[in-house]
């Protein structure tokens, strides 16, 4: 055997040079650092102190985790900026197919008195707030047009099972254009489920649909919230629930929470309710500020700080339960970390850079307007149709060249945006301008006076403090929800 | 006893050495492989025509003892005559050494590409040399067309196969021709990758390559120190990118020593970020060869003392839909969650187990041990397992 030449020993670990990189003060009194494409590093204060003067670290493994994060580098820079490079072209991919949610309101009608109604809602009128036909085919052209391989189909109302005929229509045209186009595509419906028939969830079962309606929480607080003439509508949701499980399986049936006011004094008792009721997975979202929610605010409404408080304690009791041994996820926790804790984009369209709306969300109005999200059709029943395409006649080039897609694309990039360029949570966030157009007028806002922010700001915050304080109980739990429970004995 | 990879046997009427396909008459006549290339194995066969087989042109004949009377180069009197069998590739020198190149039904058949290396990793089983050994692309050209078109794997190591270059381009051109279904596992440390039109020159290949490629650490200063070449860390992963770029399929390989168990879960959260595209992570024991024997103190720490880490480190990659695997590590030495990722990496002919074995539940599952790890190199935690505890 030949001779080893002598052994070089590791370089010297004091000079580095920065990669860019934003920073944040935890609760714990560390420092996040996040880097251009999102990885993230935790210092003591001390440390971030002398790495923000590029000083010396004293401490090697230190250094080589910034230097693995790419928040700094050794001897050149070009390796960490084509992997930083590469990993912000993966985060951003999905801007690559074009948008792939794409929203069907088939009615206004609804028979709900809710206070806090985000969409502009008519009592069931037979119809006359229905998408006719004609609209329904041409909206499905522009379906087609867009460029997405894979494609969500969403009906909304309304509550759209009052225009059920027109819902059948618009499936029967898709499938029989997939037949061609081959999109892999997924159906879903946002429901009371007081209109099931038999009829109807065969059909959604055929088709495979994903179901999700609104449950409130106790039965109490979900009457109050949804005053129904003559009945519960807990009840009747409970039951149609039921019904659907029964019919498509727990896995296809999900519920979102709508919180008002009162629901922020009972965090445990909604989490308990969706725990009694069977459910994986909750959504604890404030109230939208849209709509017809903005001119009740002042009764239903609540600040920022009071959700926040509100959702906190939930977390608190949901993490509490999956310790217990009952898995059930906060689906806005899971959507945050996944952005947080994987290199990969998120489907989640409401909080994207460049924004969900127009980029990954189409909305056909049952009128035949096209806009760029559901926030923008609320605003354009209040008056304002800046963020309105255009119709489901015109041609999608043109509607993806409308002035509201212009405004959007100005003002859709968080990375440029004041206050957030500057925000160590940019990689995993994403701005609102509807909610600044609907709020202040204008599409970039002022992050100090945005609700969507201080929101969002406030989220990762908690969920950061969790990371940083590294209880393996709580990352075993948010590891579950971002990359799904192990089943046994698969690695093999 | 693993079987050896040579022998020595009687030669007759061979001129330089000569490379043969062994194979039974019937599966010679099938002619599957070109007949003056194919050594007849008639040990078991009497009464054939040897006039005959002169006349369809054989190669070569193996006999048990040299009492037949051929006019055909004759190799005979095997001192070992069960290291050699029928679908094995053999090269005979006229000295009377027989070396198996290839063994049919082996659980690793490998060419090796070169001694030379641009790297001096702390703990090369191989250790390089700098001699031109330029002959072995023409052999391996030659070998290839003798292998079993069936073989699902083959593995090319080194050295450095691709310092090769134009010359690795065109044995896996060959491999393609002849053997287009078999997986050419080729181990690399591919630091020339870094240059793009040299991954180019291999896209034909993209697809039936799986390159094997070593990442010591998350950093440089780590991994530059274990491969003991400046530079090497953002050659290999720029390698690597371009690799990916060009549609190759990649595994990420580490040996897990002293030098690299210390940061082994943060190497695997960078795998995660920056080469989600490695279909395969491969976390490997030492084999005590080469230079790991001379860097023996640089090295050596007990598995049992970085199990848990290991098995953290599998499950991490493996709940994000990497495949992962553990080699040459023991099943005694893993907790039981990290066992199902465990493999039996170790060649037959390198492979032992150590009397603790005979009476361990696990003993068919297990990797055991290299044959090259003496004392200095066995775990405090060896044990017989005594109720099947594997997942
Ligand atoms: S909206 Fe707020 S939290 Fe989100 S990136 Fe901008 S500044 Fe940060
Ligand atoms: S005792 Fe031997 S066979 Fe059993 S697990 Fe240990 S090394 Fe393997």
């Amino acid at each position: 055997m030949n001779e080893q030449r002598a052994i070089q020993a590791a370089s010297s670990t004091g000079n580095y040079g920065q990669l860019p990189f934003r920073f944040m003060r935890l609760d714990t009194g560390q420092v996040l650092v996040t880097s251009e494409a999102g990885d993230f590093h935790v210092l003591d204060p001390s440390t971030f102190a002398a790495f923000a003067r590029r000083e010396p670290l004293a401490d090697g493994n230190t250094l080589r985790g910034l230097e693995a994060k790419h928040l700094l580098y050794k001897t050149s820079p070009e390796t960490a900026v084509r992997l930083l490079a590469t990993k912000l072209r993966t985060r951003k991919s999905f801007l690559r197919g074009g948008p792939s949610l794409h929203i069907f309101v088939v009615t206004l009608g609804c028979d709900h008195g809710c206070h806090y109604c985000q969409v502009s809602r008519r009592l069931h009128s037979a119809g006359r707030y229905d998408m006719s036909l004609e609209t329904a085919a041409a909206a499905v052209d522009r379906l087609f047009d867009s460029p997405s391989p894979h494609l969500t189909v969403e009906f909304q109302g309304g509550e759209p099972l009052l225009a059920f005929p027109v819902i059948r229509r618009i499936v029967e045209l898709i499938q029989a254009r997939n037949v061609q186009e081959c999109r892999q595509i997924v159906f879903s419906i946002t429901s009371t489920l007081h209109h099931l028939t038999d009829e109807i969830l065969e059909f959604m079962r055929i088709h495979d649909f994903q179901v999700s309606t609104s449950l409130d929480g106790p039965a109490d607080l979900h009457d109050a919230n949804r005053p129904l003439p003559g009945g519960s509508a807990h009840e009747l949701t409970v039951q149609g629930l039921q019904r659907a499980r029964q019919a498509l399986g727990d896995e296809s049936v999900s519920a979102l929470t709508t919180l008002t006011r009162r629901s922020l004094e009972r965090p445990k008792e909604i989490v308990d309710q969706y725990v009694r009721l069977g459910f994986r997975s909750i959504f604890l979202r404030p109230l939208s500020p849209y709509g017809f929610a903005n001119k009740s605010e002042r009764r239903l409404g609540y600040a920022v700080e009071d959700y926040l408080r509100f959702y906190k304690t939930a977390l608190s009791h949901i993490l509490e339960i999956n310790r217990s041994g009952y898995l059930i996820e906060e689906a806005y926790a899971k959507i945050l970390l996944s952005s947080i804790l994987t290199p990969f984009p998120t489907p989640y369209v409401d909080l994207r850079s460049p924004v969900g709306s127009g980029f990954g969300t189409l909305v056909y109005n049952y009128d035949g307007g096209v806009y760029a999200s559901d926030e923008g059709r609320m605003l354009k029943e209040v008056g304002n149709d800046t963020l309105r395409l255009g119709s489901v006649t015109d041609d999608f080039q043109t509607l993806m060249r409308s002035p509201a897609m212009e405004l959007l694309a100005a003002s859709g990039l968080a990375e440029t945006l004041p206050g957030c360029s500057d925000c160590a949570f940019v990689p995993y966030c994403g701005p609102d301008p509807a909610g600044s157009l609907s709020r202040h007028g204008d599409p970039v806002g002022h992050r100090a006076e945005s609700e969507h922010c201080q929101r969002h700001m406030g989220l990762f915050r908690i969920l950061f403090n969790h990371l940083a304080e590294g209880d393996p109980a709580t990352l075993g739990i948010f590891e579950d929800w971002v990359h799904g429970v192990p089943s046994v004995a698969k690695a093999a | 006893m693993a079987l050896p990879l040579h022998t020595r046997g009687t030669v007759a009427g061979h001129g330089a050495s000569a490379l043969y396909k062994v194979l039974s008459l019937a599966e010679a006549l099938r002619q599957d492989f070109p007949l003056p290339r194919a050594m007849i194995d008639l040990r078991e066969l009497d009464g054939v025509d040897l006039s005959a087989l002169v006349a369809i042109g054989a190669g070569a004949i193996l006999d048990k003892d040299g009492s037949l009377a051929s006019p055909l180069p004759t190799l005979h009197s095997l001192t070992m005559p069960a290291v050699v069998a029928p679908g094995d590739v053999v090269r005979v020198h006229p000295s009377g050494q027989v070396n198996v190149l290839y063994r049919r039904g082996a659980n690793a058949n490998t060419l090796f590409a070169t001694e030379r290396c641009n790297s001096q990793c702390l703990m090369c089983s191989q250790p390089p040399r700098e001699e031109d050994d330029s002959w072995r692309i023409g052999e391996m050209i030659d070998l290839l067309q003798l292998i079993d078109r069936d073989l699902p794997v083959l593995g090319i190591t080194g050295g450095e196969p691709c310092l090769l270059g134009d010359g690795l381009v065109e044995i896996l051109r060959t491999a393609k021709q002849y053997l287009p279904n078999t997986v050419l596992h080729v181990l690399t440390n591919g630091r020339l990758f870094a240059d793009r039109a040299f991954v180019r020159s291999f896209d034909q290949s993209a697809g039936q390559v799986v390159w094997a490629v070593p990442v010591y650490a998350d950093n440089a200063t780590d991994h530059d120190y274990v491969v003991q070449a400046d530079g090497a860390f953002n050659e290999t992963v720029n390698g690597l990118h371009n690799l990916a770029e060009r549609d190759h399929r990649i595994e990420i390989r580490c040996v897990l020593h002293r030098q690299t168990v210390h940061r082994l879960q943060e190497l695997v959260e960078f795998l995660y970020w920056n080469l989600p595209f490695a279909e395969h992570v491969a976390l490997m024991g030492l084999e005590p060869m080469g230079y790991a024997r001379s860097n023996r103190d640089k090295l050596w720490i007990d598995p049992i003392e970085y199990a848990d880490t290991l098995s953290q480190a599998a499950a991490y990659l493996w709940r994000r839909g990497i495949t992962v695997s553990i080699y040459n590590i023991p099943l005694c030495l893993l907790p039981d969650q990290a066992r199902p990722f465990a493999r039996q990496s170790i060649s037959d002919w390198k492979n032992v187990f150590v009397p603790e074995c005979q009476s361990c539940t696990l003993r068919e599952a297990c990797c055991g041990f290299f044959r090259s790890a003496g004392d200095g190199w066995r775990s405090k935690g060896i044990q017989a397992i005594e109720s099947k505890a594997i997942a």
